[in-house]
């Protein structure tokens, strides 16, 4: 793993003493739709690490392209030029098959609503990504993972007899459970009340602090963003600047001074109906 | 309130694809069964009216019924009578008509008409207006015959050719002196006509001298009825009934109405199964519907929509497809009735011709089957929608899976499958006449008790399933989950499936246990190596007999003749054998006495016993047909069966009395058993004649079998129009269910389940839903099959249950099959989800 930061980045360096091996880089990464008049650039050349062990948090406007860098990351969506790596993996040359299975041994995901199956108990939805894979799970692993989000009572319940901040810490706890290099959130927090929401930033801290995961959430909340070690935020498909060490405050400030750039009122975005 | 529900439709086309193509077809169904039987009765109705044109008046014998020691008699119309109605004032002429079999062998020696359909007839004078002649000069004298020219035209025969044909045994090779044309409708229908000159005709047919029938013409100006009223004064009335030509062509009207409408029904009984499972899917699709759109339903009615509205909203959603279909399925209906009639046409059937008949009737019961069977399905999901409360437009709660309790409708369920299965037991205890009423309750009360109870039953049953899914890993798992988890969809679906292979199991079971009976019953009781008989089952001429029992390696033989009696009052028939040799050609099981055909010694089945009250040794008078009376002694009492049965007497005493002879068929046991060999020195000792069948006991088994095989084919092409139904249904059901879970499909492939892992899941929903299905189908068809033939059993000693796990096997094979082609485009749907839009959606 190289260390080289990205030179588009500005000079906001890394404290010391954080291990700076990269779990996961886009280099140059551009995502356009359309062609002629109708063409949208959703990323305009964008490259970034994010590095292993680091809680990093993306946010910016609605349409900044915050979403689609996720995606595309993540390897959900396809981009048009530059490069993405997993750890030692190139997506770009990737199947639509070998992309399914780097999602499913590599990455852990938690979105903001539909993160279950509502068929399942909670355990087997912890142990979906396993399953699929047709690997057994690590059992003292998920155990762990289980207690750390508090769920061991839970367990042979069903998501509809789940609230919906237990539903995400069971989603929480199925990302961890496959110890995946690097875990993308979308809004996870997006549809909970604010102690809710605190609890599952708090497990996600956890997880990068005391487990050494690696974890990347879309958030437009300042408040959600503190729980990150860094803050990259985007506007019209670029980065346009980067924090360590956010507090909701100093992020608050740090948007406020982008041009016409007001945070979003939290649940804007998240309720914006784009089916 | 309009408006909603129409843009509603609109924009659910492709969602409502699916039942409107269900209903689609059973309405095509209808209007096609209408449309073609109107039509082919139209046709028929016009030609056999035709065939009267030239008939004033038919003078016809009366049959003078048996009594006290008579044998009832048919009167002869001699030539006196005809030159006696030709006199008649107002007539202008008298034909004499003559019918019966004629087979007709092509240049190969094989019969040109069906078994049935090989008729004969007289041609009458030297200009006979009822057959135009094409070619050629009328017949004169037994070396000459006319044959019609689509026979002609199959066979290959041209005017001076030689032709081989037999009436009843012996072959004759006469020269075609001509060819004609007719509008006969057994001719049209494929069958051969063969004209004689009128002298060869009574001589063939055994009418010396007589006439079946006389037409009688009128002249011009004389009118039908005054015709009538003059020859009935004419004509000994007790021995002759006249008709008038348009009574004539009434009654054929009539008669072929009648037979049009039992066709009609039969039919119509087929098409409402169809649309009767139509309606599941159709109850499945509104079902989803109103669910799917739980929030826009309860806007609505936050708005100031009225439960009465929102039921009238889906109602005229439903209304709207039902027009569709059954618009569309009109058209269909009137395409199945124009390609039936040329699809019967090219397996041989020709049906007259004559214009489409599409009758406003038929144009009414269409639409209306279609927007009556949408609407009352689609009713109960619009009563739901109506009880969407207000507040669950706010709730975010999407598509809530059924919870309510399924205690009632398991309760129901089990009352009326209880009360069914009792219906049908208590049934199988009755004899055939008294119980079939019953059981056809107990069978409707099982299907519905069933059906209610499916929700129920798909738990334990797709569990057992689970092992096999298990392989499958993770997409069984979810397969199998998803497959329970509305158990009502997954009910309604399974049910269209499983009611079409109910009927297909059921019908299959007992036509297999029916032709084991049959086959038995035929086959059991023989011991003859061959059974000759004339292709049409008509008697045979007993130089027939003659020549078998002369015929090289032929040991013992014995004919089967044909007699009348009258005894203590009552009319019987007689089986004329030879007693020396009847006793090794059959195999009878006798009850008292001993078989023994010797003279006057004469054997009787049970049934007769038990009438007249005889046992072996008992002694009665029998009157023959030409009225003389001779005493017989019963020597043993048989149990018959449908080949062989009543008085068994010697041909000795019988053949005197016969004024004539003539058999239904002879026995024949030859030194070395059946052969191939055996049989050609029959068939070459009868002449190689095209109109007698030699049959050892595979080829008359043979012949039950593809009996049933026919009748089974086309029970099953019926019944296939319902599964096909059931097949939309379970696409639809797969389809709208993908629909629903797209964002769980979505998030699924975000988490890595890869495409073909998606398409293994809808695929093996779509295995679990239709195996149910056809698990059940199969299970109850088995079940009435095993019922009906308990019924029968009570008529048919014979009778046994035989169980075609070949075929049951096959129908497993086709559920399974039904399933993963259903599920072909909804997999691929699913597999073909962009997972970010389905994971972005709310």
């Amino acid at each position: 793993m190289t260390t080289t930061p990205s030179p588009e980045l500005r000079p906001g360096v890394p404290p010391a003493g954080r291990t700076t091996a990269v779990a996961a880089r886009a280099t140059e990464l551009s995502k356009i739709y359309g062609q002629g008049e109708t063409r949208v650039v959703a990323l305009d050349r964008v490259s970034v690490d994010f590095r292993q062990a680091e809680f990093t948090a993306i946010m910016g406007p609605s349409g900044s392209g915050k979403s689609t860098l996720m995606h595309c990351v993540a390897g959900l969506d396809t981009f048009s030029s530059g490069s993405v790596r997993i750890g030692d993996t190139e997506l770009g040359s990737l199947k639509d098959r070998q992309l399914t299975r780097l999602r499913r041994d590599k990455i852990g995901f938690i979105f903001q609503a539909f993160n279950l199956l509502p068929t399942l108990t909670a355990l087997e939805n912890i142990t979906l990504p396993m399953d699929i894979a047709g690997r057994k799970a690590d059992r003292t692993w998920v155990d762990h993972v289980i207690r750390m989000v508090g769920l061991s009572e839970r367990l042979s319940h069903r998501p509809s007899q789940l609230s919906g901040g237990q539903q995400q810490r069971v989603a929480v706890a199925r990302a961890l459970a496959s110890k995946p290099e690097i875990i993308f959130g979308d809004e996870p927090t997006g549809n909970l009340d604010s102690r809710s929401g605190a609890e599952v930033l708090g497990f996600l801290r956890n997880s990068v602090r005391e487990l050494g995961q690696t974890v990347v959430m879309v958030t437009h909340d300042p408040v959600a963003a503190a729980y990150a070690d860094r803050v990259i935020f985007l506007a019209d498909g670029r980065i346009v600047d980067e924090m360590y060490d956010p507090t909701a405050d100093s992020v608050l400030d740090l948007m406020r001074s982008f041009p016409g750039g007001n945070p979003q009122t939290p649940g804007f975005d998240a309720k914006g109906r784009t089916s | 309130m309009f408006r909603t529900a129409l843009r509603n439709v609109l924009a659910h086309k492709a969602r409502l694809l699916m039942t409107v193509l269900a209903v689609m077809l059973g309405v095509a169904f209808v209007s096609g069964t209408l449309v073609f039987t109107n039509t082919v009765s139209d046709a028929l109705q016009k030609s056999s009216a035709k065939g009267f044109e030239r008939v004033d008046v038919a003078v016809r014998p009366e049959y003078q019924d048996s009594e006290g020691n008579e044998v009832g008699k048919t009167p002869e119309l001699t030539q006196a009578l005809l030159d006696k109605a030709a006199r008649v004032p107002g007539a202008a002429s008298a034909t004499g008509v003559l019918s019966g079999f004629t087979a007709v062998a092509d240049k190969d020696g094989k019969l040109v008409g069906g078994d049935w359909q090989s008729a004969g007839g007289n041609y009458w004078g030297t200009k006979d207006p009822r057959y135009p002649l094409v070619s050629g000069h009328a017949p004169r004298g037994k070396g000459e015959v006319l044959i019609d020219s689509g026979t002609a035209k199959r066979a290959g025969y041209r005017v001076g050719d030689t032709v081989r044909l037999s009436v009843d045994g012996p072959v004759l090779t006469p020269t075609v002196s001509g060819i004609f044309t007719t509008d006969d409708g057994n001719v049209a229908a494929g069958g051969s006509l063969t004209l004689f000159d009128t002298p060869t005709a009574q001589a063939l047919f055994g009418k010396k001298g007589t006439y079946d029938e006389i037409d009688v013409q009128a002249e011009a100006g004389t009118g039908q009825s005054t015709l009538k009223a003059a020859l009935d004064k004419a004509l000994p009335a007790k021995l002759v009934e006249t008709t008038t030509g348009k009574q004539l062509a009434d009654d054929q009207a009539r008669m072929i109405s009648a037979s049009m409408s039992g066709l009609k029904q039969g039919l119509l009984v087929f098409a409402g199964i169809a649309l009767f499972v139509g309606t599941f899917i159709i109850a499945n699709t509104f079902t989803m519907l109103v669910a799917q759109r739980t929030r826009e339903l309860a806007l609505l009615r936050a708005v100031g929509a009225s439960r009465r509205q929102v039921t009238r909203s889906v109602l005229i959603e439903a209304f709207a497809v039902g027009t569709v279909a059954g618009v569309t399925g009109l058209a269909a209906g009137i395409g199945i009735g124009a390609g039936l009639r040329s699809l019967l046409s090219s397996f041989g059937a020709t049906l007259p011709g004559g214009p489409l008949v599409i009758s406003p009737g038929t144009v009414a019961t269409a639409l209306a089957v279609g927007i009556v069977i949408t609407m009352l399905a689609a009713w109960l999901p619009g009563r739901r929608a109506a009880k969407i409360p207000p507040v669950a437009a706010m709730s975010s709660v999407h598509a809530k899976a059924t919870t309510r309790s399924l205690v009632l409708r398991n309760t129901l369920g089990a009352l009326l499958t209880a009360a069914g299965i009792t219906v049908i037991l208590a049934a199988t205890r009755m004899n055939a006449d008294t119980g079939q009423g019953l059981m056809g309750i107990g069978a409707v009360l099982l299907i519905v008790g069933v059906f209610v109870l499916t929700p129920l039953l798909s738990r334990p049953l797709i569990a057992a399933a689970s092992p096999v899914l298990r392989v499958f890993g993770v997409s069984g798992k979810l397969a199998r989950q998803n497959s329970l988890r509305n158990p009502r969809r997954t009910a309604a679906t399974a049910s269209a499936l499983m009611i079409g292979l109910t009927l297909i199991t059921g019908m299959t079971v007992m036509a297999a246990s029916l032709q084991m009976s049959i086959d038995k019953m035929a086959s059991a009781a023989i011991r003859a190596d061959y059974v000759v008989s004339m292709a049409n089952r008509g008697p045979l001429s007993p130089d027939v007999a003659r020549k078998v029992a002369s015929a090289d390696g032929v040991t013992l033989s014995s004919p089967l003749r044909n007699g009348e009696s009258r005894i203590d009052g009552d009319t019987e028939f007689l089986t004329g054998v030879d007693g020396s040799a009847i006793g090794e050609l059959t195999d009878l099981k006798v009850t008292d006495g001993s078989f023994t055909v010797d003279g006057t010694r004469i054997v009787v089945d049970e049934d007769r016993a038990e009438e007249h009250g005889w046992k072996a040794g008992s002694q009665f008078t029998a009157h023959f047909e030409d009225g003389k009376a001779q005493r017989l002694t019963v020597a043993g009492v048989y149990e018959g069966n449908d080949m062989l049965n009543g008085i068994i007497l010697d041909d000795k005493v019988l053949t005197p009395h016969l004024s004539d002879p003539a058999d239904m068929q002879v026995m024949v046991k030859t030194a070395d058993g059946a052969s191939e060999t055996a049989k050609h020195t029959l068939e070459k000792a009868l002449g190689t004649n095209p109109a007698i069948k030699i049959q050892d006991k595979q080829d008359v088994s043979d012949e039950i079998g593809k009996m049933f095989t026919q009748v089974l084919n086309m029970v099953y092409g019926l019944l296939g129009m319902a599964v096909i139904v059931a097949v939309l249904g379970v696409i639809n059901t797969l389809a709208m269910s993908v629909f629903e879970r797209a964002q769980e499909i979505g998030m699924l492939r975000a988490i890595g389940l890869d495409r073909r892992a998606v398409k293994r899941m809808v695929r093996l929903e779509s295995l679990v839903i239709s195996l149910f299905g056809g698990v059940l189908g199969i299970g109850l068809g088995v079940f009435f099959g095993w019922a009906a033939g308990e019924l029968l059993g009570t008529k048919m000693p014979t009778y046994e249950l035989v169980l075609p796990w070949g075929r049951m096997t096959v129908f497993l094979l086709l559920a399974g099959t039904v399933g993963v082609l259903a599920a072909l485009w909804p997999a691929r749907r699913a597999a073909r989800l962009n997972m970010l839009s389905a994971i972005k959606a709310e």
